[in-house]
């Protein structure tokens, strides 16, 4: 049903030709008014604090959802943050939120008195959000807040998709609400369940691309046929189709993985990191691939392709770039012996 | 969506686990006993009968087939993980691989019962060897080129012409193959081919081993000189095998197999850069497990198509595709990574020596049963482009 839902909204208000020709981003609004009545962007909130209270697994299908169309309001942002602060028994405030840190590099701290302190980069949304949810550390574990967005210094940027991308410092910050994290739960948790939510929508983007690329490719003439016919190209596209199906198979074994975890074990260690790994390296080939098919046609910004190509290349980096979880797990593999290597991969 | 590929998150069921662990007992057992060497990946040199016998004394080989055939009616899933154990420990399945994957499907598809019933329980005791004659010398990739001629005679066919690149004909007790029983029609060039069941190891038959570029000879010339085939081992309808070779490339090109040929060389690298690697190491590692635990999600995702009844030609020949490039540029990518690797790592010569073979094995694994250029094509097909 949320998966329903969501895509009639983003069928209807959404269009990713009907985005990329307003040039007053006049689609917000209406967008995030109507995801919000329904209840979208707090789907991971059980009801009693706020929320719609729909399964992780329909939030993550619902994020795939949203890269088929490269959704570009904080959607995905406000979910994940309506889970974090749902881990401390936190209530939901409506309106848009993001979440901090946002890299495995960052670290927030807390001080004695519950003030928090720390600055964190690429925060996706930062400057669009109302509040933020916040994981920190403290001198006796970790803390989960939610804090009024007014109270952090923002940088702001863009990602290379054209998306808010912005540097957030805290100096001293007293949060609205600050509860101490669930036992086992920490930034770790975070960066994974994060990971995995990019994947999908990485994932969404390629399925779309794959679906616009072959379209092109039946339409557009050279040489007197479409270039459909010309093996090189059917050749690219079958790459591509292998890339977009790695990608979804990455991320929605992950996302299962996840949403039927007990704890975060090595083996949804190994689904969550490699979805990221192996949803960014999709990104890289998937995406040149499709601009490879489109010609400079695709490479122009009347184009709704760059609205899924650049966007792939953006998620990349949010919650540990590839290059992170790569180390990872290659050390979490290194540890466990060489032995262990294949019942770990072999363990579901 | 044009192309509506799906690769479901299925789990292997809780049965699998059970019988995982009696397999890698087993295969410890046999490990132990000396009948093959883990650490050994050139397992296509051994010929090892008995090892058959006893792996089909288990109940896993034809495993999904009928009981009154000799089979078990266990699930698709399960004979995933027999298939999976096997390869990962460098196992020596080449008697029973074939049979058991590819020729026991097609028999008990095509094939007369009394047939069925005489062999089929054989394949299933591991006793018997198959081999595949689909490639010709100047027919390959372009299946529908097959020239050896099956002549109507007396009581069955007379067959002349010469098959090429056939694995394990050597060995192989019998063959599937493809013979040409009319000339093409001028509408559809796949009419004339008739699928056959061949008794190897008699008169009119004579096989030339061919040396590979592995020091191996695995596959074989194989020459047939007015050779008899009785009526009755025709598979299917007379002139008609293009309609029955493509259903089944879905079991043929999705599994396990697909991807884990070279594995024994990562799990070694593994072993070789020892449980605190460097930054570059643990990063090639991690980018390689990720790849690999990817390409197994979507080949159990297959196999569970398979087990639902369905038909997942195009994402099998995803499967294979990624899969077999992967395998092919996994032991450069992990020799790039050994570079570095202490001189003092206790594995050193097992890696190398497993490199050197697995270098020299990794062209063949983008060629044989349909070459990515093939595949390409099938899932170019998939996506509505031809």
């Amino acid at each position: 049903m949320v998966v329903e839902t969501a895509e009639k909204i983003f069928a209807d208000l959404a269009d990713p030709q009907t985005i990329n020709n307003d040039k007053k981003d006049s689609w917000q609004a209406p967008l995030w008014l109507a995801l919000s009545e329904a209840g979208l962007p707090l789907s991971w909130v059980p009801d009693d604090l706020g929320g719609s209270g729909a399964s992780l697994a329909d939030g993550f299908a619902l994020l795939n959802a949203a890269g088929r169309f490269a959704v570009a309001v904080p959607l995905a942002e406000t979910m994940l943050a309506g889970w974090l602060l749902a881990q401390a028994k936190i209530a939901s405030p409506e309106g848009e939120m993001t979440v901090l840190p946002a890299s495995p590099k960052d670290r927030l701290t807390m001080d004695a008195d519950g003030a928090l302190s720390g600055r964190c980069r690429g925060v996706p949304f930062a400057k669009a959000a109302k509040h933020f949810a916040v994981l920190a550390h403290g001198k006796d574990g970790v803390s989960i807040a939610l804090v009024d967005a007014s109270k952090g210094r923002i940088e702001s940027g863009l990602n290379v998709g054209y998306d808010h991308s912005d540097t957030v410092t805290f100096d001293k910050v007293q949060p609205i609400t600050i509860k101490p994290a669930p036992k086992r739960f920490d930034q770790t948790t975070l960066m994974l369940v994060g990971g995995v939510a990019r994947s999908l929508q990485i994932a969404g983007a390629l399925e779309a691309m794959l679906d616009i690329s072959v379209r092109y490719s039946n339409e557009r003439v050279a040489f007197e046929k479409k270039i459909s016919k010309f093996q090189a190209v059917q050749h690219n596209l079958a790459r591509l189709a292998g890339e977009s199906a790695a990608a979804l198979a990455a991320a929605t074994s992950a996302a299962d993985a996840i949403a039927n975890a007990k704890s975060f074990d090595d083996e949804v260690y190994l689904e969550a990191a490699s979805a990221k790994i192996r949803c960014a390296e999709a990104a890289e080939k998937g995406g040149g691939i499709a601009h490879q098919v489109h010609g400079a046609i695709g490479f122009t910004n009347e184009h709704i392709l760059h609205r899924y190509s650049l966007r792939a290349l953006a998620w990349r980096d949010d919650f540990g770039s590839e290059s992170h979880w790569a180390v990872e797990l290659g050390k979490l593999v290194a540890k466990r012996g060489a032995d262990e290597l294949w019942p770990l991969v072999a363990s579901r | 969506m044009t192309a509506a590929l799906r690769f479901d998150p299925i789990r292997l069921p809780e049965k699998c686990e059970q019988l995982r662990k009696e397999v890698r007992a087993f295969l410890a057992e046999e490990i132990a006993a000396g009948t093959f060497d883990p650490h050994k990946p050139n397992r296509e040199d051994t010929d090892a009968p008995e090892f058959s016998r006893r792996v089909g004394a288990k109940g896993w080989l034809g495993m999904t087939w009928p009981k009154k055939y000799g089979g078990q009616e266990r699930s698709f899933l399960e004979r995933y993980v027999v298939t999976e154990e096997m390869r990962v420990a460098n196992a020596p399945t080449r008697r029973f691989f074939v049979a058991d994957r590819q020729s026991g499907p097609v028999l008990l598809k095509y094939a007369p019962e009394h047939i069925k019933m005489d062999i089929l329980p054989r394949i299933c005791r591991g006793e018997i060897c198959f081999a595949i004659g689909m490639s010709e010398p100047n027919s390959g990739s372009d299946l529908f080129a097959a020239k050896t001629r099956a002549t109507r005679t007396d009581g069955g066919y007379l067959i002349n012409g010469t098959k090429i690149w056939t694995s394990s004909a050597h060995i192989a007790d019998y063959m599937i193959a493809i013979f040409r029983t009319s000339p093409p029609t001028k509408e559809n060039r796949r009419h004339g081919l008739t699928q056959f069941l061949v008794k190897m190891k008699q008169p009119g038959i004579k096989v030339n081993p061919i040396g590979q570029i592995t020091g191996q000879y695995e596959f074989n010339e194989v020459v047939f000189t007015d050779f008899f085939v009785p009526e009755d081992h025709v598979l299917g309808e007379v002139d008609g095998a293009w309609k029955q070779a493509t259903s089944e490339l879905a079991y043929e090109r999705s599994g396990p197999e697909r991807f884990l040929e070279t594995y024994y060389v990562l799990t070694e690298l593994v072993r070789a850069v020892g449980p605190n690697p460097d930054t570059r190491s643990a990063e090639g590692i991690g980018r390689l497990v990720a790849q690999l635990h990817t390409m197994r999600r979507m080949s159990v995702s297959v196999a569970g198509m398979l087990q639902a009844g369905k038909e997942p030609v195009v994402e099998a020949s995803i499967v294979k595709d990624i899969g077999t490039v992967w395998e092919q540029q996994l032991p450069h990518r992990v020799r790039d990574l050994a570079a570095f690797v202490e001189e003092t790592a206790t594995n050193r010569e097992t890696l190398e020596r497993q490199l050197d073979f697995a270098i020299k094995t990794a062209p063949k694994l983008t060629i044989q049963g349909g070459t990515t250029e093939v595949l390409r094509g099938i899932i170019a097909r998939g996506l509505g482009l031809r």
